[in-house]
């Protein structure tokens, strides 16, 4: 089983993220499950949510504590939380963000990986210049950067999940597919 | 077909194909997706069911309670301070011996204000009349939902579905959801056994004195004691029809177990976990998951944990002055044993706190190091420099 940890912010769609996702891995046959931070959201406040994949039923139904790999979707975040608590280490860091995020990944042995998904989400029309949609830029690279799950896998999961511009989304998907940067040239 | 579902949306998905034909509700966190998808089902016209948004929880109670009356299939869902404010109305649809279901999502009751996991409301009606079914995950739902109907129309109790705020409510999982010809086929319409006819006017639910009082209340213990017998045969008929079985009371390992876990709800899927390495360990641990708490199944209980030495019950929920209400219940079922096992009560995951694999073996490591039960149940996970 492997456990992956969403950071974002209120209304950035990160736990839309971590649904879609769950979808794409589950129509690539795995077994999922996906959940919020339990409790009350806020426009613009940090926000959590978890990702459980396996190839056998799941039964832990407790928190995550200690990600295999974690996503975030605002390099903002980086330094105002602890972005890497209980990261396993050697663990994959994807960090939306246009250049290199300032992130310690010495210490873990973590790997990292960024793509500028509000680049790509605004060139794409999704969301406005000051809102961007990053979402689904972000589970293009997410499939980029840990060769799962296929890319087809993601697109059905958009076109089921989002509710306009599908194809638009599904540009975004692609485009940051292509734009992930990984740190000293290491893929996973 | 399988697909991806959140725990609440498990529910809505049974209400929709159980072609309920009222549904009331009023939103409260963490229940409101239930019933802003059904409400959606509604709008679309995948159910063609009468959505009457109401101004409380009373509310709407009292309107399916009247739907109910007039002999038509209705659901509503609630949690926390929205059943607690039910709860004379609870009695009113159970003493009108009204098949209602509802799906209750477990939450503390504040102050202090909290809208996570804890099972103290829908434990504070176990004495309402109402069926009590919970549900380990997402698909326990779907299916306790059909059956929860199938319950209550053969018995004419009301059924509550118990899902854990957050846990099931919130998590999304593969939920296999069956073809709507399928259901049919185990859930047939509605035949009341009575309504309101302006055809053919009767009085119902007059004043009743002294006189006859008692024997309606006998007519609705005996609808409980048909609960148990009614549940076991209908859900062997839901094995037959969908492949998956659920048992009032489910066991794993318990015939040779020196040690059972006691649990319900979501805790139950990671006990399985811990209880499993523990085997492969060599130790003797069971695990006994109830899913039916009314009518209580205390013969079954007296069967499947008689037998063992020692039980450790994990309840997540207190009754003030007594302590946890599970393990309180299964003491007093094993009472008529001449030989009973000792029954460890722990308290634990209240509002919320998360239970994990490393607090059920913190709970099984405790029982098994204490020589005898103490009377008062022990509090888990206690953190010390916040308690005064």
């Amino acid at each position: 089983m492997q456990e992956i940890r969403f950071h974002g912010r209120g209304g950035q769609g990160t736990v839309l993220a971590s649904i879609s996702l769950a979808k794409a891995f589950f129509e690539a046959g795995w077994e999922v499950q996906t959940f919020p931070l339990f409790g009350v959201e806020r426009r613009g406040a940090p926000v959590e949510a978890y990702l459980r994949i396996a190839h056998e039923k799941i039964y832990l139904r407790s928190g995550v504590y200690t990600p295999d790999h974690i996503v975030v979707m605002d390099a903002k975040l980086i330094g105002a939380i602890d972005v890497t608590r209980g990261l396993k280490p050697g663990g994959w860091i994807l960090v939306n963000s246009p250049v290199r995020p300032h992130i310690d990944v010495t210490a873990g042995g973590f790997h990292l990986a960024w793509v500028d998904a509000t680049g790509v989400a605004v060139a794409h029309r999704l969301g406005t210049r000051t809102h961007p949609i990053i979402n689904t830029a972000v589970l293009g690279a997410f499939a980029r950067t840990f060769g799962m799950p296929e890319l087809g896998h993601i697109e059905a999961a958009i076109r089921q999940e989002v509710p306009v511009k599908k194809e638009e989304n599904v540009a975004a998907a692609h485009a940051a597919y292509d734009q992930v940067h990984f740190l000293n040239g290491e893929e996973a | 077909m399988r697909q991806v579902l959140e725990g609440s949306h498990a529910i809505s998905e049974a209400v929709r194909l159980a072609k309920v034909q009222v549904v009331a509700g009023y939103p409260i966190t963490p229940q409101t997706h239930i019933i802003e998808a059904i409400s959606q089902h509604c709008a679309d016209g995948s159910l063609k069911a009468r959505f009457i948004p109401v101004e409380s929880e009373h509310s709407s109670m009292a309107a399916v309670i009247g739907a109910a009356a007039t002999g038509v299939r209705t659901f509503t869902a609630t949690s926390s301070h929205g059943l607690a404010l039910m709860h004379e109305v609870l009695h009113w649809a159970s003493a009108a011996r009204l098949p209602i279901v509802m799906g209750e999502v477990n939450r503390a009751l504040g102050p202090g204000w909290n809208i996570w996991m804890d099972q103290s409301d829908s434990l504070a009606q176990r004495d309402t009349g109402w069926i009590q079914l919970y549900c380990e995950d997402a698909q326990d739902a779907l299916d306790t939902t059909l059956i929860a109907f199938r319950l209550a129309e053969t018995v004419n109790l009301p059924a509550m579905v118990v899902i854990d705020a957050f846990y099931v409510s919130h998590t999304f999982e593969p939920v296999d959801v069956p073809a709507p010809e399928t259901v049919d086929r185990f859930l047939p319409p509605l035949e009341p056994r009575f309504r309101i006819d302006v055809d053919h006017p009767r009085a119902l639910y007059p004043m009743v004195g002294p006189a006859f009082f008692m024997e309606m209340r006998r007519s609705i213990q005996d609808g409980m004691d048909a609960a148990g017998p009614a549940f076991d045969a209908i859900a062997g008929e839901f094995e037959n029809v969908f492949g998956r079985r659920h048992d009032a009371v489910e066991t794993v390992g318990c015939e040779d177990a020196d040690l059972v876990l006691v649990t319900t709800g979501s805790v139950t899927s990671t006990a399985r976990i811990v209880i499993a390495r523990q085997r492969e360990a060599g130790k003797r641990v069971g695990l006994c998951k109830i899913k039916q708490f009314r009518p209580f199944p205390a013969e079954t209980i007296r069967a499947v944990l008689g037998p063992a030495p020692r039980i450790a019950v994990i309840d997540r929920n207190v009754s003030f002055g007594s302590g946890g209400i599970f393990a309180r219940e299964i003491q007093g079922a094993l009472c008529p044993l001449e030989k009973r096992p000792a029954v460890y009560s722990y308290i634990a995951g209240l509002g919320g706190r998360d239970i994990t694999p490393e607090t059920i073996a913190e709970v099984l490591r405790l029982a098994e190091e204490t020589p005898m039960p103490a009377a008062e149940s022990c509090w888990v996970g206690l953190n010390p420099e916040v308690r005064p």
